[in-house]
């Protein structure tokens, strides 16, 4: 595929270097040809300075003969126009743009192919907010992901002492959850991955994948870990975008507390938020967070745009005696230093938005894919089209789909259409948990885990139809 | 002292128009025949004289007004605009005092509604009418003087009222100009009295009370044209007009703007001033009436509504009106009333007090304080409706607050010097300063301040021009500085 990106922030980067590995051409434009010598230093790529809303550097990347466009410059009215410019002078079919303003966002309708003619609205801040939040909702867990409009969710758990489930063989979940259907999709031992099988006993300090509708995800958690008590009190660090968004967010479920170090900035969001408390200091002021009961706190949230800030804030909350930390670290190298050590959790904001970017790139038609692991195994969402004859899945019990190795079926959402009542359809979305026996269907959505990325193009292949469909 | 000049053709042409309005009261006079048609004509004619030879004599000097003779205006306006209007009172009441005349007119003209004139019900009709008038032009001139000019001034954090407030209609300013708001805000005004007065005589007002009352329930005066004021018609029809049209009179005269330009009720849920407003009058009213029916006052608890309904709103709004003598209901509920009536007016309505606005920043104020013993590190701004009160206006309005403290303070003190006792002098002063109207004990809606001396009575007149005029406007023509070149 022939991919023009647009930028080369933080956004712009993690989304080449996530392509480039996936044997993808890529051009990166931006204005500060520092930042794009960087770029190619370290990958196999093309780079073009200029601004990227005019005709010309569109024209010079190469636009005419791209299949995506990817507008995730700084500016959000840089990538309208440059989408715009795509579909109308250079007839590239797929456009995606970055946009932050809410305002924007709160019209749909200007992103028609009348209007600005973008496909697919992104916006990072926001996915990476939602996956924050999810966290605060589910204490327990290391990461959720949602597939198929949010009915079926992906948890990841790390399983303690003491547990109901821990030291169990995983068919006794069907003993203790009579009720609640759920399947172990895969299990991190020692960072290494276990393709689990009936007979598989979960050890204290596993990580745990599961997968269960969303309803359900929270009598299932109940059984793989002592319940902690739910979370009333966040404190958040940094009031940059991810931590304005997030306080916005959940302020009027949580007790929020937010600190912020310049003072303007702190009284803008003072202005904004309506009632977190917004603190101005260091996040790394001992005094300030005594003062404010840190140790009181279910979860703090370090979330400033410095990566040795968030490590060392975090730390020291810990140790102050916050139940909870989320760190927020864009360096790799940093994120596999302290995960599972004494940060419950780090999350790089490159991994976890770049799923639904990379659903546009893939072969077949996908919907959702999730990096998982930091990047090493994927979640996806896949649609089974096609019949018995020209399908590789569909028609097909589970057990005798020629999965690669690596890679599990976790669930099936089919969707059924009701009744038509005059024009309104009513859609009604019904979750099958995989077992050996279930049969899938055309128009299934499969929610496929694999413990490997490698294995992930097959993956994409078996669902694919043949030739002779079309 | 030439810049004075300035002012005076302004003046001399608000004098000349002021004469007209003596046409009202000839009108009725000669219709009426009441007797006293000579009197008002000559009181026209030195209104209009006096006018035109300010006027002609000073036309010259004729330019834009700077802040400072603004302000010098406002207070001449009202100051002298109450000697002149109390001529009439003067020509035609016998053995009646200048001290007497002034109080009386410049209670209508800031639409307070104290009476030192017993015997209403047998004064000439015109008079009556004339009183009403007075404070029906004096909440227009309060309208304009609160919605357009004090917020240019920046009086005592008045520049709230402007456009740092109006919550999520920030940007819609009422128009581009003065003038032009004014004669929208005028408009409204004279379409509700005329709305009031029909309401009136369809609850079975005669044609000319029912004209006095609208004027005087619109201006949130009180002025009426019986000793036993609203209780004179004993009808819950009358009081139902009265309770309606006191709380339309006591919101935000912008926000029945904002309503009428944009036709939709969408402005009064905004208006937070206006929530605030509703809220404490229902709470006012189901508490006071539980209290009145719980002593015995009234004997069925829906009476005991009815009249803690009107009194309540009656004061807390700064009208004035009474149906009952609440000073002998238990004491809790007359302090309380009282008390509603220092600050529940929204502040861009006809009404006195502190204003509501300044009530909720002052309470934002004090919280934020608490608030920031217990967290030192925070950053809390005072916020109404969502949006920061800049630091330079809760200090307007801590600054206002203090002086209105001073000053009732003060007054009570003076008065108190003067031989009255302390719940007469204290309750005289807080209905005077607040432009409420009648107060407690010896000055209650029973009696009224016909009891006061002359001495005691010119402070309460000072006490109302003071509340009308926002404190700041006239305290400021007393300071040096302001006379400074």
């Amino acid at each position: 595929m022939r991919i023009v990106i647009l930028g080369a922030g933080q956004v712009g980067s993690s989304v080449a270097e996530n392509l480039v590995s996936e044997a993808n051409d890529i051009t990166v434009v931006d204005t500060d040809p520092v930042r794009l010598r960087k770029l190619q230093d370290r990958f196999d790529l093309r780079t073009v300075v200029g601004n990227a809303g005019h005709p010309a550097t569109l024209e010079r990347a190469g636009a005419r003969d791209a299949d995506m466009i990817l507008a995730v410059t700084q500016s959000d009215e840089t990538n309208l126009v440059a989408c715009k410019l795509a579909a109308t002078m250079f007839n590239v079919p797929t456009k995606i743009a970055r946009i932050r303003a809410a305002d924007y966002l709160s019209h749909p309708e200007m992103f028609s192919p009348d209007y600005f003619s973008v496909d697919t609205v992104i916006c990072p801040e926001q996915m990476l907010t939602d996956y924050i939040a999810k966290l605060i909702e589910f204490p327990e867990s290391l990461q959720v992901l949602e597939f198929a409009g949010g009915s079926v969710s992906l948890v990841a758990v790390r399983a303690f002492h003491g547990g109901p489930l821990v030291g169990q063989e995983l068919q006794t979940i069907r003993k203790h959850l009579p009720n609640l259907d759920t399947r172990v999709a895969a299990i991190f031992r020692h960072d290494s991955p276990i393709i689990p099988d009936a007979t598989t006993v979960i050890e204290a300090g596993d990580e745990v994948f599961f997968i269960a509708a969303t309803e359900n995800i929270r009598g299932i958690m109940h059984e793989l870990r002592r319940m902690d008590k739910p979370v009333k009190r966040v404190m958040i660090g940094g009031g940059g975008n991810i931590g304005r968004r997030l306080a916005s967010a959940i302020e009027d479920r949580y007790d929020v507390k937010i600190i912020e170090y310049s003072r303007p900035g702190a009284e803008i969001l003072a202005a904004e938020l309506k009632t977190t408390l917004v603190l101005v200091g260091d996040v790394t002021d001992e005094d300030l967070l005594q003062a404010e009961h840190i140790g009181d706190m279910d979860v703090y949230c370090a979330l400033t745009n410095d990566d040795e800030t968030n490590i060392m804030s975090s730390l020291l909350a810990k140790r102050m005696g916050v139940r909870r930390v989320v760190a927020l670290i864009n360096r790799s190298s940093y994120v596999n230093l302290v995960q599972a050590g004494q940060i419950d959790i780090a999350i790089s904001p490159a991994q976890a938005t770049i799923g639904t970017l990379l659903a546009h790139v893939r072969h077949g038609d996908c919907v959702a894919v999730h990096s998982l692991r930091r990047g090493a195994a994927e979640a996806l969402e896949l649609v089974a089209h096609g019949d018995a004859k020209s399908s590789k899945v569909v028609g097909r019990r589970i057990e005798e789909i020629d999965l690669p190795k690596g890679a599990s079926i976790g669930a099936i959402v089919r969707t059924h259409q009701l009744d038509s009542d005059g024009d309104k359809k009513t859609v009604e979305r019904q979750v099958l948990i995989a077992h050996h026996d279930t049969i899938i269907e055309p128009d299934d959505h499969v929610i496929v885990f694999a413990i490997n990325k490698r294995i992930v193009p097959k993956v994409e292949k078996l669902f694919q139809v043949s030739v002779g469909f079309l | 002292m030439a810049w004075l000049l300035t002012i005076a053709p302004v003046l001399g042409l608000i004098a000349m128009a002021m004469s007209f309005t003596h046409l009202l009261p000839i009108g009725v006079s000669l219709a009426l025949n009441d007797g006293i048609v000579q009197a008002w004509v000559l009181s026209m004619a030195v209104n209009f004289a006096a006018g035109a030879i300010l006027w002609l004599t000073t036309r010259r000097h004729k330019r834009e007004l700077s802040l400072r003779e603004g302000i010098l205006l406002v207070v001449t306006v009202w100051s002298g605009g109450a000697l002149f209007a109390s001529l009439p009172l003067l020509l035609t009441i016998p053995d009646i005092s200048l001290t007497d005349a002034y109080f009386e007119a410049v209670s209508g003209l800031t639409a307070t509604g104290a009476t030192v004139l017993t015997g209403l019900d047998s004064l000439p009709a015109s008079i009556n009418v004339w009183r009403a008038l007075l404070q029906w032009l004096g909440g227009m001139g309060v309208i304009v003087l609160v919605v357009a000019i004090l917020p240019m001034l920046g009086v005592g954090g008045r520049q709230i009222s402007k456009s740092e407030i109006p919550g999520p209609m920030k940007d819609d300013q009422l128009t581009p100009r003065v003038a032009q708001t004014a004669k929208g805000l005028w408009l409204i005004y004279a379409v509700l009295t005329l709305a009031c007065a029909l309401a009136y005589h369809a609850a079975g007002m005669m044609p000319l009370d029912a004209l006095i009352h609208s004027f005087t329930t619109l201006s949130l005066g009180g002025f009426s044209s019986h000793d036993a004021s609203l209780g004179y018609f004993n009808s819950a029809a009358v009081d139902v007009v009265a309770i309606c049209f006191m709380i339309v009179a006591g919101i935000n005269f912008a926000t029945h703007f904002l309503v009428w330009r944009t036709k939709s009720l969408r402005p009064y849920a905004h208006d937070t001033e206006a929530r605030y407003f509703v809220l404490v009058i229902v709470a006012s009213i189901a508490g006071i009436a539980m209290l009145l029916y719980g002593s015995g006052v009234y004997p069925d608890l829906l009476t005991a509504i009815r009249y803690s309904a009107f009194n309540i709103i009656s004061v807390g709004t700064t009208t004035g009106y009474s149906t009952a003598d609440y000073n002998l209901w238990p004491v809790f509920a007359p302090l309380w009333i009282l008390f509603l009536g220092t600050f529940l007016s929204c502040s861009g309505s006809t009404g006195g007090g502190i204003k509501m606005m300044r009530a909720v920043i002052l309470y934002r104020q004090v919280y934020r304080e608490i608030k920031s013993l217990a967290h030192p590190y925070a950053v809390t701004p005072v916020k109404v409706a969502g949006q920061v009160v800049a630091d330079p206006i809760v200090f307007a309005v801590l600054g206002f607050f203090f002086v209105w403290i001073v000053l009732l303070v003060s007054m009570t003190l003076i008065l108190g010097w003067t031989g009255l006792d302390a719940m007469t002098a204290f309750s005289a002063v807080v209905a005077t300063l607040n432009n409420i109207g009648p107060g407690l004990h010896q000055v209650g809606p029973g009696t009224n301040f016909a009891i006061l001396t002359d001495f005691q009575t010119w402070v309460c007149a000072f006490a109302m021009l003071l509340g009308r005029l926002e404190l700041f406007a006239l305290l400021v023509v007393f300071t040096p500085a302001f006379w400074r070149k």
